[in-house]
């Protein structure tokens, strides 16, 4: 062992997968801005469509004096356009964003396995962390009640400005919105077709409108001998736990106590089943909520009214 | 017998700038802080690591193959987190390591780690250059989404083929932070300017 160390020889696949990771950062990268709306670090934001601009909603903590800083080093002054907290997302527009916007991957989207990156902007450079997709699966409802197309869960270290940023490939086309907002800190990327139909419906009304009933509620197991009885369809209901004064529930005489089985004739059992049936299209209209007060069936009709919207951001989270 | 590992061209690069590298690290001992790594940065005895690592005004240096030397701590600056030990050779030049550009580093690029972490001998880790932070310019840390652990300190951070182009330094929030190549040379020509001219001696 004597004498200088040589290096590897040049043009190997080792080096052109470096270039090819550091060129996808270089072009993505371009399209990730830095929002300053909250204290210290700033969050991570993409430049989606001309002028408007989709974060991660639980990072964007005021909804005013908000700028923006681009990639070419130049500020503009952002309005929010709306936030839609159960998806975790929030829109921006800003009037004139001399940068590209996103270029996106195809519909397929993420498939297990794939080498991703995840980009962010916490400050005035872009950050990029490696690693892959680790499960994906279909349909699925946030904890808030919001639905994500797809469920896309990476293996990827979490550092600040995660949040908000994209999910790019190795060529640098985005594959989806990162946060880690939506499920116990786990990251999770939200699919392209996802985000558009929010940033449709916050551009068209500024807010995602969700059914609400003002009731919490917590899953029980009931007595078999009252399953029997009353010819339940399984045997778990959802006991009322709290009920908003003058909220929908409240309103049509649902007490603390109550056990909610069913609405209309679809059996409830899980807070989430009751959430899928409170779809923004539900405002307005009534449901029939199938209860039992004390060990005796009885039937409420409510009038669904609108989920009031969450103020803002939380301060957890990156 | 052909392993899976060899037909592999990524994994067969990936073999050999490891060994590349662990032939210029070595173990750092001192009495009181353990264990850490070093980068032997030329074929004469200098060997570079982190300050916190040489506290003390000796400490033997574990080369690759195994051989122990006694070391001299002859300039340390807390600052940059950099000390320099040196080592007599008797004769036989050291693996030298080849020093990088990290001026040319790219956010994304990839990035190797060789070391000792939590006192397994010459364990490498792979990362992604998360962002180098600069000063007019000038690259002033280099934040690599790699995992690291206590034992990586002092040792090389590189690029694909096997340059230098940091001293793994400090764990932040999850990142490695190492100090660029760069600022070594700078610390390594302010040694031996303070060893010539005042009679330098380690602090």
């Amino acid at each position: 062992m004597a004498g200088p160390t040589t290096t590897t020889p040049a043009g190997g696949v080792l080096e052109s997968l470096s270039n090819d990771l550091a060129g996808a950062v270089e072009r993505a990268g371009q399209s990730v801005v830095a929002i300053h709306a909250r204290r210290r670090i700033p969050a991570s934001g993409i430049h989606w469509r001309p002028g408007t601009i989709v974060a991660a909603h639980h990072t964007i903590q005021r909804d005013e004096e908000i700028t923006i800083s681009l990639a070419d080093g130049s500020s503009v002054a952002a309005t929010l356009a709306g936030r839609d907290p159960t998806t975790d997302l929030a829109v921006l527009k800003v009037d004139e964003a001399k940068v590209p916007v996103a270029s996106f991957a195809d519909a397929s989207g993420a498939r297990v396995g794939a080498l991703v990156l995840a980009l962010g902007r916490p400050g005035t450079a872009v950050t990029a962390s490696m690693g892959v997709v680790s499960a994906v699966g279909g349909e699925w409802r946030t904890w808030h009640g919001g639905t994500i197309d797809r469920f896309v869960r990476l293996d990827i270290s979490i550092y600040d400005g995660f949040s908000g940023g994209p999910l790019i490939d190795a060529g640098g086309r985005v594959l989806g919105l990162n946060t880690s907002g939506l499920s116990r800190g786990a990251a999770l990327s939200i699919p392209i077709t996802t985000v558009n139909r929010v940033v449709d419906q916050l551009l068209a009304s500024g807010r995602v409108s969700r059914g609400y009933l003002g009731l919490g509620m917590q899953a029980v197991r009931l007595p078999a001998a009252l399953v029997e009885r009353l010819s339940l369809p399984n045997d778990i209901g959802l006991m009322i736990v709290s009920a908003e004064p003058g909220g929908p529930g409240d309103s049509a005489g649902v007490l603390i106590g109550d056990i909610l089985t069913a609405i209309g004739t679809t059996p409830v059992a899980d807070p989430s089943e009751l959430l899928a049936l409170l779809g923004g299209d539900r405002v307005g209209k009534t449901i029939e909520a199938k209860l039992i007060r004390a060990g005796e069936p009885k039937s409420v009709t409510i009038t669904v009214g609108e989920r009031p919207q969450q103020a803002r951001g939380s301060r957890r989270g990156r | 017998m052909t392993s899976g590992l060899h037909v592999d061209p990524l994994g067969r690069e990936l073999a050999d700038v490891a060994a590349v590298l662990r032939r210029s690290t070595v173990e750092v001992r001192t009495r009181g802080t353990g264990v850490g790594s070093g980068i032997v940065w030329d074929t004469t005895g200098t060997i570079v690591t982190n300050a916190h690592v040489a506290r003390t005004d000796h400490a033997t240096v574990v080369l690759s193959d195994g051989r122990e030397l006694a070391g001299v701590v002859t300039a340390r600056d807390p600052r940059r987190d950099l000390a320099l030990i040196t080592v007599d050779v008797a004769g036989t030049p050291l693996p030298a390591a080849i020093v990088g550009h990290p001026t040319d580093l790219r956010t994304g690029d990839l990035v190797l780690a060789l070391g000792n972490p939590l006192g397994i001998t010459g364990a490498l880790a792979m990362g992604i250059v998360h962002v180098v932070e600069r000063r007019r310019g000038a690259p002033r840390w280099i934040r690599a989404d790699i995992r690291l652990a206590p034992g990586n300190s002092g040792g090389p951070l590189a690029d694909v083929r096997g340059r230098v182009i940091g001293v793994n330094t400090l764990i932040a929030n999850g990142l490695g932070v190492a100090v660029p190549a760069t600022t070594v040379l700078r610390f390594l020509a302010d040694a031996s300017h303070s060893r010539r001219g005042t009679g330098y001696r380690a602090a």
